[in-house]
């Protein structure tokens, strides 16, 4: 059963994480989380002959480990929530296309991650579908390709810019009982403060996410410092900053539990990616490599998971549209004692 | 946002958690490799010059072989590692135009020749080739118009 409380959504029959799985490319695997991945690529063309189509095995092989994790056959999910930034989210509609399993395709831009898995969380609250899988992926190169500049182009990235990461990851909801739970779920609206910087995402998506925490602490009258952790994605140096600034001003100062996926995957200092990391595979593969197995061993057992936006095109950006930001929230804790088997 | 905050105020907040590019390390890189390329410029014109070609000759060849070269850099995958640094320092001068032909044509390339390279390999330079021939076209005439009424 689901209650609505603002805008936050209540699952009072909890949907509960089955498996897990995170994929990375090279640049991810020599991240300071590159030992957590279940698999990495040192060949971001993961041989396939474009890189759209390495991005697609990449979701492949997200749901692949996920599901073997679970021990569970791929005909056995009811459902699949999947998306990623390319036009048409063809990676996802290629990697899912012969499994002949009900599809969702999401476009939520670098949100993506929360949205599907709170989407597959409200899914399986309310019965219409158990097991079932979110996953989501970005590939730097594609992306590059879409929203940039060619790769062997040589110009010179401004220090606000944020590097797509080359990553996937895959979370499977069931509704029998398990360590980890997602109990509240609160999907964010458009916000947009005129940044048309499109190098500067972070700036674009911080009042989104400012706006999100802060109506769901509002409507489940909780506090930062409630939380073991809360987990923003991807706003980088700069979207941290002002997100900071803006939840200060929102009247909820943050401790210093707060982490943004797109410095955590990353080691800015050494890997030359500027702000941090961003893409929809960013906080989707910090979640399922290192957030969800430390909720596993107990050293996280109450977290919120932020995933930030930018809804922008090339198209919209050139015609002078500013970039218009959402955040998605998803609460997930650790059930004390653990179920056999979770 | 229920904290009232606009658009003029967040842009200002925006302007100072931004940090500003690396001026006068991207300055002295720039100014440094761009100065280097015409040296070499230089130095080729000059050795095309004892090998046989008119000034005129020369100074084409001396275009030719910066292009060639910076599409090998490209094709190698190096060109853009360089520039990552030098900045200006190579897009100003003719490098700059060879690897902004060469980058989206590799890029493209899986789209197919016509529709992928052939296409898009315009899609950077295209414009500086549409205002710099118009451009030119706009010179001949005045300059034209001038000889013609004086």
């Amino acid at each position: 059963m689901i209650t609505r409380i603002g805008h936050t959504l209540q699952l009072s029959s909890p949907a509960n994480i089955l498996s897990y799985a995170a994929v990375g490319g090279k640049k991810e695997a020599e991240g300071p989380l590159g030992a957590y991945f279940d698999a990495v690529f040192d060949d971001t063309t993961l041989g396939a002959p474009s890189f759209e189509k390495a991005e697609s095995a990449l979701q492949s092989q997200a749901l692949r480990l996920a599901l073997q994790k679970a021990n569970l056959r791929a005909e056995a999910l009811q459902m699949v929530l999947a998306g990623d930034l390319l036009n048409q989210c063809i990676s996802s509609t290629f990697a899912m296309r012969d499994l002949g399993l009900p599809f969702l395709g999401l476009y939520g831009a670098c949100s993506t991650m929360a949205l599907s898995l709170g989407l597959a969380c409200v899914l399986a609250a309310c019965g219409a579908a158990t097991p079932v899988a979110a996953i989501t992926s970005s590939h730097f190169a594609s992306a590059e390709r879409q929203f940039r500049l060619p790769l062997e182009y040589g110009g010179q990235r401004p220090p606000t810019a944020q590097w797509t990461a080359t990553a996937a990851g895959c979370v499977i909801i069931t509704t029998q009982p398990k360590a980890l739970q997602i109990p509240h779920v609160c999907f964010g609206s458009i916000v947009d403060l005129g940044v048309h910087d499109a190098a500067n995402m972070g700036a674009a998506m911080a009042p989104a996410a400012a706006q999100t925490l802060s109506q769901y602490l509002r409507d489940t009258h909780t506090l930062p410092g409630d939380y073991d952790g809360i987990f923003t994605g991807d706003l980088g140096a700069v979207g941290s900053d002002l997100f900071t600034q803006l939840m200060h001003r929102e009247g909820f100062p943050m401790p210093a539990n707060h982490h943004d996926c797109g410095l955590l995957l990353f080691d800015r200092d050494k890997q030359d990616v500027h702000a941090g990391g961003s893409g929809c595979g960013c906080s989707a593969s910090v979640l399922c490599s290192t957030i969800l197995p430390a909720m596993r061993q107990g050293s996280l057992k109450n977290i919120l998971f932020l995933a930030t936006g930018a809804l922008m095109s090339p198209t919209s950006s050139q015609q002078g549209e500013s970039i218009p930001g959402i955040a998605h929230l998803v609460h997930i804790i650790r059930t004390p004692p653990d179920p056999p088997g979770a | 946002m229920s904290s009232g905050i606009g658009a003029n105020e967040y842009s200002h907040m925006v302007q100072k958690a931004s940090p500003p590019s690396h001026g006068i390390k991207n300055f002295l890189w720039a100014f440094f490799s761009g100065g280097g390329i015409c040296c070499l410029g230089q130095f080729l014109c000059e050795l095309w010059q004892r090998i046989g070609f008119s000034l005129s000759q020369a100074r084409g060849m001396t275009s030719v072989t910066l292009i060639f070269f910076t599409a090998i850099l490209t094709l190698c995958h190096v060109f853009d590692d360089i520039a990552r640094h030098t900045g200006a320092g190579t897009l100003v001068p003719i490098t700059g135009f060879a690897n902004s032909m060469v980058s989206p044509a590799m890029e493209f390339r899986r789209e197919g020749f016509i529709a992928g390279a052939g296409a898009k390999m315009f899609s950077i330079a295209g414009p500086v080739l549409v205002y710099g021939i118009s451009a030119s076209v706009l010179y001949g005439l005045i300059l034209w118009s001038i000889t013609y009424l004086m």
